[in-house]
């Protein structure tokens, strides 16, 4: 080809992540049933499957709940389900999804136009900007009016309950997915924009090979360090489970509980600007993550964990709503939190529940979910500080996630094990939407 | 206290009475409890933590145990239970993990009690033992259930769940050491209070959460539990194996579940989500609730039955934030509402339905279906009364069963088997496929085969095979007749009225646009035989009377061929309309027409002129020279209408009867569809010999191939085995003629025939002249061959 004149692509990326090593990956990765069937469905086996191959019982769950939602019997059109999710991957300037799913937009038929712009897309899809801003950014704003206008019998375009809740399951995950394509750097596939070039390779370097990262190279030389490190923190995850609840006031605990809602953890990394590909399908790009204000000042309410439940309750109208889908999330959800290989860094045998849940809190607080029972001083206990930067940008700004950030925390921890830690801020995150946008849907059943 | 106890013994002696009633309480309640002389309620949540008496007319709030200027978690309560023995005592569980209990008794305004701490995650339920003052059990989300004596600071014993959160923990009634535990991963388990270490019994009752269980008071063995997967499930505890007994499919998550005191089968519920209202079922009819009461606006978070003797008092908490007495006798009774009769079709037609047995049996007396011939009453089913309370219901269920199929089989097969697509002239072909039609009883049918002989035959040829069409004007206006009443009084459906529809839209259109509407005129008349009377407006269209008799006409002729009507208007009406069909005896009418229809007008018409002058402008495209072409529109609609009827026979047998005449008009893929539906029809009824006479007769290449397919032989080289690929009769690689005639000893190019005994051969004709004269093999092999 290339004597017709032809340029020749090649792809660039050496591997699926710009921050973990292709071998890692490929480690724990090929010669999974899953994987080979997902090949075989799909003809190519993406990224993000790759590195979530690390966690083969999850990638497993989360490629039957991503089918069902994408291509199982539901009341939205195939085409849409996948231009919602372009319309939520915008909104996290995640090039990466929007180009997966635009490429199944188009494999489904859907109109090639309404790519180039949202003002294309049917009024009844834009309807649905307001709800995909909130949901990705603030979802604790979501109230049954949003939920009204859209649902309710005036409403034009009117969307019912259940092709909404449909949008709404569909712009959660996409949008938790930003994160958890953000945070473990994916490259591009090698059909994307950046993810191939026409240029020959340059033998100087490849700038995206993780191992030359100084962020990585920095790590290598604090491993003596890093070895204490983990010593502590397992010293205080078992410190914490003995200890014998000290009795302290509710004041005490809301303090808590707000100290790690509104501490301010520096994530604004500005970066550059987004491709214009990503930007054409965003409206109102400013509206992002607020931090909470400082205690005293006009906080948002909080969300009493007891009083909304995803066990009790967001299960319940989802399965009643979208049968089938409640079933998988709860399966989904339930292996993410009790995923656990008991070994901690270069320990064996640990029991990592207390991080996890700490993770899982944390998370949960920062989109304003307070759990009574949960005692909110072992997150600071537990969580280091560059751990929070990693997770805070991850599950509010994940599009400004850098190497660095990646890097720098859990310097001694396998990759797979800092993947794991990225797995429970998608589905933390992920939940926390759900429930807020259910409960605005329950008041508006009411 | 002196108050309330006041209140107690007013109204402690006799029996509690009252009305449905409400109060607003100032948050949403998550749990309430009775104590035990009913007189008190106390309904606690996250927000709220209250007494409230229950007095005749209305709750008065007694106390309130929320104090403090900023109460501590411990106040939010997830659940709440009163003392059944001591009525002095109280115990809450909160959100946060703590287990208080309260003691009414206290001086001070801060009433509570002990606190233990040692849950870690919230606390979902508090018991107290139903007989021991001082016992009383928690279940945790941590998965924990301890036991604590009231008398000492910390709990006496701890049950592990193995991790998984405990979601409801009940004291059996009976059973002094026993309590069940139910789980959120579906489980219920079995504890004996005095072993710690490990349960008594363990059973998956749901899929989901279990989110409550209650024993049932009287029956030792009757566990009822209630689950996010909406049932509920009554559990027989007596055998060694948890036995499900009984099962009630709800319409949301149940939250509670509550026996109802004095009535051995009944049981409250209400859901956790979605569903506001409470509804009492019997378990027995898991199917329809007993009673519903439907006061709440927001879900039901706390049922309790007032007394523990009394099944006519409920009182509810809700996250609406109202506390609710409600009284049995205004429940809502679904089961009076509920509509008796159920009508289901099964998969084959049988269609089955079930109405109150007074109403069928009264029914069957009176014969209400005259022309059921197809019903056949199956069986009567008779339910047994389960309930006192219920009113007497039994329903009879009946089956219907559709004959229907095997009947259209029969007409299928025999149409297929009996129709002549071929062999005949055209005219007999139609004459004989309207016969059988006819003597199948599908007058629709045969109407058509006659009408497309009419349509298309030769006027030529017409004057010898159309005996009754000697008849005349009047033979064939019957003819016509009988279509149109057939049409419309068999009820074959839709077409029929829709064509008279159409005409009657195209009468309209007459009407708006008399005076240049001949072509619209024709259409008519190439589309509706039974559309006579249409010219005639445009004679008079001024004549408002003529459509009224024309529209009596039209009924007259269903019914009798007498018309009341001046005769001759009509026959010479029908007359020019019959001359577009073209029979040829009508040809010489045709030459009389202008003045017949001049006459008519003159009967009927003020102004015959005009009408005199239209006819002869129409009078060319009513000539009896009519291409035949000229009805092909029509019927390519029809077949098109019968194939969508599902009638793809008639559809195939037409086209192939009518042959080149329609073909044209056809698109190839339609024909082709047809075809294979048919051939398909065909073959699944083993009419092998109709479908290849099909297959024969149609003029589609795709179809005349199907014969072809699978009809290639491979030999093989008689001297080199090897397979012959090029030629029949010479083989490529050794090049030596491998079909050598036995008799004439040359090369066989044409049909080869051989003996399947020694399988020597040749020519056929060769071989069927030596085998005339000889037994044996021309080969000389000896063989005594046979030729049939």
């Amino acid at each position: 080809m290339s004597e017709q004149g032809v340029q020749v692509p090649r792809a660039l990326a050496s591997g699926p992540s710009a921050f973990i090593p292709a071998k890692e990956i490929l480690k724990e990765g090929p010669n999974q049933d899953v994987l080979i069937e997902s090949f075989l469905s799909l003809g190519r086996v993406d990224h993000i499957s790759m590195v979530m191959a690390m966690h083969p019982a999850y990638l497993c769950c989360f490629l039957k709940t991503q089918h069902a939602l994408l291509e199982m019997d539901g009341p939205l059109p195939r085409q849409w389900r996948h231009y919602i999710a372009v319309m939520a991957a915008a909104r996290h300037h995640c090039s990466y999804l929007v180009q997966q799913h635009s490429a199944g937009y188009l494999e489904a038929g859907g109109e090639e136009s309404w790519l180039s712009g949202l003002e294309h897309a049917p009024a009844k899809l834009r309807s649905l900007q307001t709800l995909n801003k909130l949901l990705a950014h603030r979802p604790w704003l979501i109230t049954q009016q949003h939920i009204q206008e859209l649902v309710c019998p005036g409403a034009e375009p009117r969307w019912s309950l259940a092709e909404l809740i449909h949008a709404v399951v569909l712009m959660a995950h996409a949008h938790s997915l930003c994160s958890f394509v953000w945070g473990c750097g994916l490259n591009p596939e090698p059909d994307h924009i950046g993810g191939y070039s026409f240029q020959p390779p340059s033998l100087s370097h490849s700038p995206h090979s993780p191992a030359h990262s100084p962020a990585h190279e920095d790590g290598r030389h604090e491993l003596a360090d890093g070895a204490v490190e983990v010593e502590v923190l397992m010293k205080r995850m078992v410190e914490l489970q003995q200890q014998q609840e000290e009795e302290c006031t509710q004041e005490e605990m809301v303090t808590r509980f707000e100290r790690e809602r509104s501490e301010s953890i520096p994530t604004a990394v500005v970066r550059g600007a987004p491709p214009d590909l990503v930007l054409r399908l965003v409206e109102e790009p400013e509206f992002r993550y607020e931090d909470f204000a400082p205690r005293g000042e006009q906080a948002p309410p909080t969300m009493r964990a007891q009083d909304y439940s995803w066990e009790d309750h967001g299960f319940s109208l989802l399965n009643r709503l979208l049968p089938d889908m409640g079933q998988l999330l709860d399966e989904k959800f339930q292996i993410v939190c009790n995923l656990t290989y008991h070994r901690m860094a270069m320990h064996e045998g640990v029991d990592t529940h207390t991080l996890r849940k700490a993770l899982w809190n944390y998370i949960h607080c920062l989109y304003g979910i307070r759990y009574d029972d949960y005692d909110y001083g072992s997150v600071n206990v537990l969580l280091e500080r560059s751990l929070k930067v990693f997770v805070k940008t991850m599950a509010c700004h994940p599009e400004q996630t850098t190497a660095r950030i990646y890097h720098s925390f859990w310097r001694h921890f396998r990759h797979s094990e800092k993947v794991h830690a990225n797995l429970i801020v998608m589905e933390a995150r992920l939940q926390a939407a759900l429930l807020y946008i259910l409960r605005a849907i329950t008041h508006y059943m009411r | 206290m002196e108050k309330m106890s006041r209140v107690t013994t007013a109204l402690g002696s006799n029996a509690i009475s009252g009305k449905t009633m409400f109060c607003h309480l100032d948050a949403p309640a998550n749990a309430i409890s009775v104590c035990r002389d009913a007189t008190q309620v106390v309904v606690a949540g996250r927000n709220i933590f209250k007494i409230y008496a229950l007095e005749e007319e209305q709750f008065v709030e007694k106390l309130n145990l929320r104090v403090g200027r900023k109460p501590s978690l411990n106040f939010s309560c997830a659940d709440v239970m009163w003392h059944q023995m001591e009525e002095n005592l109280l115990a809450t569980a909160a959100t946060n993990g703590a287990v208080v209990t309260w003691n009414l008794g206290k001086p001070s305004r801060n009433k509570q009690d002990q606190l233990f701490t040692e849950h870690k995650r919230t606390v979902n339920k508090v018991c107290f033992h139903p007989t021991e003052v001082y016992m009383l059990l928690s279940g945790s989300q941590d998965g924990f259930m301890k036991c604590f004596d009231l008398r000492k600071k910390e709990s006496v014993s701890t049950f592990s769940g193995q991790s998984e959160s405990v979601r409801d923990v009940q004291f059996s009634m009976k059973d002094y050491f026993t309590f069940a535990a139910s789980f959120e991963n579906g489980n219920v388990q079995l504890w004996d209070i005095r072993r710690p270490d490990r349960y008594e019994r363990m059973f998956t009752a749901h899929t989901g959460p279990v989110f409550c269980c209650d024993w049932h008071p009287d029956d030792r063995g009757w566990l009822a539990t209630g689950g996010r997967d909406k049932m509920v499930k009554v559990w027989d505890m007596t055998t060694n194996r948890a036995k499900e007994i009984y099962c009630v499919q709800t319409i949301a998550s149940v939250a509670r579940v509550k026996w109802r005191p004095e009535r051995k089968f009944h049981l409250a519920t209400c859901s956790m989500m979605v569903d506001h209202n409470i509804y009492v079922w019997d378990i027995r009819r898991p199917f329809i609730p007993f009673a519903t009461f439907e006061e709440h606006k927001d879900v039901t978070t706390g049922i309790v039955w007032r007394h523990q003797h009394d099944p006519h008092f409920l009182l509810s908490g809700s996250k609406d934030s109202t506390l609710y007495q409600h009284m049995f006798k205004d429940a809502t009774r679904p089961v009076d509402k509920a509509n008796p009769e159920g009508l289901c079709f099964g998969l084959l037609g049988d269609l089955a339905f079930a109405a109150k047995e007074s109403l069928i049996t009264s029914d069957a007396n009176r014969k209400p279906y005259p022309g059921g011939d197809r019903r056949y009453p199956m069986f009567f089913f008779k339910k047994p009364d389960p309930t006192e309370q219920f009113a007497h219901v039994s329903s009879a269920l009946s089956v219907f069963e559709t004959d229907l199929d095997s009947h259209r089989m029969d007409w299928f097969v025999k149409t297929a088997q009996l129709y002549l697509l071929s062999g005949k002239p055209f005219a007999e072909l139609c004459d004989h496929n309207a016969k059988v039609a006819q003597e199948l009883k599908r007058p629709q049918v045969s109407t058509t085969w006659t009408m497309l002989r009419i349509m298309f035959s030769d006027p030529a040829n017409l004057a010898t095979p159309g005996p009754n069409h000697n008849l005349g004007k009047l033979g064939t206006l019957p003819l016509m007749n009988s279509f149109s009443l057939k049409d419309l009084g068999s009820g074959m459906g839709a077409e029929s009225r829709l064509e008279r529809s159409k005409g009657e839209s195209r009468q309209d259109n007459i009407h708006l646009e008399p005076g240049n509407s001949y072509i619209s005129n024709n259409e008519e008349n190439e589309e509706t035989e039974g559309s006579e009377g249409h010219p005639e407006y445009m004679f008079g269209d001024a004549e408002l009377d003529d459509d009224d008799l024309y529209s009596m006409e039209h009924d007259n002729q269903t019914e009798e061929q007498e018309y009341t009507l001046p005769q001759e208007a009509f026959q010479l009406r029908h007359e020019i309309v019959d001359n577009p069909s073209a029979p040829e005896h009508l040809q010489q009418d045709k030459a009389d027409s202008p003045h017949v229809s001049g006459n008519e007008a003159e009967v009927t018409c003020l102004t015959p002129i005009e009408s005199f002058s239209l006819i002869s402008i129409s009078q060319p495209l009513f000539s009896p020279h009519l291409p035949a072409s000229f009805f092909c529109p029509i019927v390519r609609e029809m077949l098109s209408y019968y194939a969508e009827q599902g009638d793809v026979q008639m559809a195939v047998s037409v086209l192939i009867v009518l042959g080149d005449r329609i073909r044209k008009e056809i698109d190839d893929l339609t024909q082709e569809h047809w075809y294979m539906s048919y051939i398909d029809l065909l073959q699944r009824f083993e009419l092998w010999n109709v479908s290849n006479e099909v297959i024969k007769l149609s003029t589609c290449s795709a179809i005349t191939c199907l014969n072809q397919t699978s009809t290639t032989l491979h030999i093989n080289c008689s001297n080199c085995k090897r397979p012959m690929s090029n030629k029949g009769w010479i083989c490529d690689r050794c090049h030596q003629c491998a079909s050598v005639c036995a008799v004439c000893h040359h090369v066989v190019k044409g049909l080869f025939v051989w003996c399947q005994g020694c399988s020597h051969g040749g020519h056929l004709e060769h071989m069927m002249n030596w085998l005339k004269s000889s037994a044996h093999c021309p080969a000389g092999c000896g063989h005594l061959c046979e030729y049939t």
